[in-house]
């Protein structure tokens, strides 16, 4: 049998080049979409919640043509933030369960590669289930005003947002026993901000606002995104060390 | 190659490790023996970079920590006894994920080498999900060794192995050991330890209370030279 494992001599061809921040950050968002478009784990219930979420408003609140359209902006944001939430904590869990997030901290790169790669992949599985939601949506509240490109901007402007503050905290509470429970606790008050600026922009969008008035909103978007990025840049490490 | 100084570890008010000094030398396998909760993992964790001491001096390879824990990484390998595979790719994926994850360039034939030195280059297509125990344990060395370094950890490498597989796994250890590498384990199983180390410590309490070289050992047997290194 010893015969079978034969290592490969140290003096070996040097093959190691120092890894890059882009390489590794690269290499993670890579590694989780080639994982969850194999197992489908994370994507299908984060889809499943989101119809369900959809359908649930849709025969509770009965509404007339006029009601609905000043309930979508908080319709799919309600909807966005609680399937992001159940995406964010299964795709820290997988890492931590296997130990795998052990064997990310061990690569030699700057550990913010590793929010990033994290935050990247989480934002892509956020806008596959926001691309099937809102052809949904449109469906069944005959809302087709959703598509126009500025909505659009506005839905990707908040996803950021809100994946950014997710990432970083859910690597703080996949840490603990009560992960599932605590992630929603710290995220949400958290993540206020991002979530009414979103449903103020994008439900102003939809009732015709002038550019003037959606302004606000915007702005304390754009910076939300810039801060919450920037501090996860900074802190990341120092939430991911025991 | 390793050197350790007074090392406390602390978490809230509990102290896990009171004042451990300890060197390896390049080369030596060195098995840290000791019963449950002594410190071992802990003290692993910190050489690894994945806890930070409270206290203390570590070096590793000649770098620092925690101010060189980048260059310390690079540097080491590490095997748990959770295998640190992502079960829905292959073999191939994640040795290939962490070989980009290390910046190994031409990493393919890496990949074909490291394969076949833990004997799983015929299911290198394979996912990991299903492969056995002890499979995903070599699988999980091969990670470890993908990057070539000249430090290798291994925290309870036999847990939840059978026989067969535990008998592999030596077969790898001692071809990791044979290439010169620097080794440290912690083990539960004083036989296989006293097999492949070349020296053996014992951790009690949060300190290290005795040493012995194979050489030492011959005149006793590590059985009788563990109990009385936990009694003292």
């Amino acid at each position: 049998m010893s015969s079978a494992f034969r290592l490969p001599p140290s003096a070996a061809p040097r093959f190691l080049a120092k890894p890059t921040f882009f390489k590794a950050t690269m290499a993670i968002v890579q590694k989780d979409l080639a994982a969850e478009f194999r197992s489908r784990e994370l994507l299908s219930a984060m889809l499943v919640f989101s119809m369900l979420v959809i359908l649930i408003f849709n025969f509770a609140l009965e509404l007339d043509i006029k009601v609905r359209q000043s309930v979508t902006a908080g319709v799919l944001w309600t909807t966005f933030a609680f399937a992001g939430t159940l995406g964010l904590n299964r795709s820290m869990a997988v890492e931590k369960d296997r130990g795998c997030l052990d064997g990310l901290l061990l690569a030699p790169v700057d550990r913010s590669a590793i929010f990033f790669g994290k935050a990247i992949s989480n934002l892509a599985f956020m806008l596959i289930v926001e691309a099937i939601v809102l052809p949904l949506y449109a469906l069944l509240y005959n809302e087709v005003r959703i598509f126009q490109p500025a909505f659009l901007g506005v839905i990707l402007l908040g996803s950021i947002g809100y994946i950014a503050v997710g990432t970083l905290l859910s690597a703080m509470s996949v840490q603990t026993r009560t992960r599932d429970v605590l992630l929603p606790i710290l995220l949400f008050p958290v993540a206020i901000p991002v979530l009414l600026a979103s449903v103020k922009a994008s439900g102003g969008l939809l009732n015709n606002a002038t550019f003037a008035e959606i302004l606000a909103p915007l702005n304390l978007l754009i910076v939300y995104d810039i801060v919450f990025i920037a501090v996860a840049f900074m802190v990341f490490d120092f939430v991911v060390e025991e | 190659m390793i050197e350790v100084k007074k090392l406390v570890k602390r978490f809230g008010l509990k102290t896990i490790l009171r004042g451990v000094d300890f060197s390896v030398e390049p080369g030596e396998f060195v098995a840290l023996l000791g019963p449950n909760g002594s410190g071992k993992t802990t003290f692993l964790r910190i050489l690894a970079s994945l806890s930070r001491a409270s206290m203390g001096s570590v070096k590793v390879a000649g770098y620092s920590l925690p101010n060189e824990s980048a260059q310390v990484r690079a540097k080491l390998g590490v095997v748990t006894h959770m295998p640190l595979l992502y079960p829905d790719l292959t073999a191939e994926e994640n040795l290939q994920f962490y070989a980009r994850m290390y910046g190994i360039t031409n990493f393919q034939s890496r990949i074909t080498l490291v394969l076949e030195m833990v004997g799983l280059e015929n299911r290198r297509k394979d996912l990991v999900r299903t492969f056995s125990r002890g499979m995903q344990q070599r699988l999980a060395i091969g990670r470890a060794v993908i990057h070539d370094p000249e430090v290798i950890l291994f925290d309870e490498p036999y847990t939840g192995l059978d026989q067969d597989a535990s008998e592999m796994l030596d077969d790898v250890l001692r071809t990791v050991a044979a290439t010169g590498r620097t080794v440290v384990m912690t083990s539960h199983d004083l036989a296989r330890a006293e097999d492949l180390a070349t020296r053996f410590d014992i951790l009690s309490r949060g300190v290290i209370t005795a040493t012995a070289t194979q050489k030492e050992l011959k005149k006793t047997n590590l059985l009788t030279f563990y109990k009385q290194a936990l009694v003292e």
